[in-house]
């Protein structure tokens, strides 16, 4: 089942960058997505009957309006720090507890919380993730929790699990 | 159109010199790395702009053949960095 | 027609900036960890801007579309790349630089 889901994936990409329906472009396609499943099929996502439930795509597209948002918004925040002549961070690591379950989920949530305001994140151990944080605004950890996975992880409990 | 697409290109090609600066002056060697690491991406910007300017749509595909390239360099210069502190 | 060409330049011009202010914090800030965040998040961003605005210009020919396959792969590689990064700079020992006020990640290498 994963490895139909691969070729489907990769002979996709393959239509979309060529961008030509010729038949011996469609040949080769089929021969390199065919090469490409053999090899690094067994390192595909599990689970993959989760491609074809449509209301996984609608949360996908609110939560994709929210994240740009919030990429905007932290792109301002690094200007803002940048500019300013007095640099005001206040940087640290700190460890947030996590709720989600599953690998592709985390690292969707990792990935969002690299893009996000001030915070990167640096390593994930048991139940823990481990996050830079540019500027510690409290010292209470429920708060931080709330602050920096909070918005995101009702969301992608929603697409991925 | 293309004049001032020109100058803009121009800048995105000034801004590689202060990539440029902390890969020469880095203190440590993991400021190198970060300064490789973003020169990477901007070079996909120069690519991007020159498809307009030139008109050839070829540009793009160098493009994306570099993002892959310099994510597969920036992970394998981690490993390294990573590794080394394992085998001491 | 004469629209779509002054969105694409308005976009380009964005990513510039963006791109401008990534730069300047990869000079000024004192540490390896601030660095890294401040121009992974900036650059990104910049470029991805920059992409959007080529596909403006080319509407649904090859040239867009490729330019908008290019977004989400510079996305994920990019984010990627900069965590790979910031823990193998820790792994190999840089120090978090001054006026850091919490480390709970020391405890957790340790153990």
């Amino acid at each position: 089942m994963r490895y139909v889901a691969l070729f489907i994936i990769a002979f996709l990409f393959w239509l979309l960058i060529t961008f030509n329906l010729a038949i011996e472009n469609i040949i080769v396609g089929i021969v390199a997505a065919g090469i490409t499943t053999v090899l690094f099929g067994k390192y595909f996502i599990t689970g993959v009957n989760k491609f074809i439930q449509p209301h996984r795509y609608f949360w996908l597209i609110i939560y994709i309006f929210i994240f740009i948002w919030e990429c905007i918004k932290a792109n301002f925040d690094v200007a803002y720090r940048v500019l300013h002549p007095a640099m005001p961070i206040k940087p640290g690591i700190v460890k947030v507890k996590l709720n989600i379950k599953g690998d592709f989920a985390r690292m969707m949530l990792a990935n969002s919380i690299t893009m996000t305001p001030g915070t990167i994140s640096v390593d994930i151990i048991d139940d823990y993730i481990f996050i830079h944080w540019i500027y510690i605004s409290t010292d209470n950890p429920e708060e931080y929790s709330e602050k920096v996975s909070g918005r995101f992880e009702k969301y992608i409990k929603k697409i991925f699990e | 159109m293309i004049d001032y697409l020109n100058i803009l290109l121009y800048v995105q090609i000034a801004l590689c010199v202060f990539c440029l600066y902390r890969i020469i002056r880095g203190p440590s060697i993991a400021d190198r790395m970060v300064g490789i690491d973003i020169f990477g991406i901007l070079v996909v910007g120069i690519c991007a702009i020159l498809s307009i300017t030139t008109n050839r749509s070829f540009v793009l595909d160098i493009g994306i053949a570099w993002i892959i390239l310099s994510f597969i360099g920036t992970l394998t210069l981690a490993k390294y960095l990573s590794g080394k502190k394992l085998n001491e | 027609m004469n629209n779509m060409e002054a969105l694409s330049t308005i976009f380009i011009c964005i990513g510039i900036l963006f791109n401008l202010f990534g730069c300047i914090g990869l000079i000024r800030l004192p540490d390896v960890y601030n660095r890294l965040q401040a121009a992974t998040k900036c650059v990104t961003l910049g470029c991805c801007s920059i992409l959007l605005g080529v596909f403006f210009h080319f509407g649904f020919t090859d040239a867009g579309i490729k330019a908008l396959v290019a977004i989400p792969l510079l996305f994920f590689g990019a984010t990627v790349a900069a965590h790979a990064l910031v823990k193998g700079a820790y792994l190999f020992g840089i120090k978090l630089g001054e006026g850091t006020i919490k480390d709970d990640y020391k405890d957790a290498v340790k153990s």
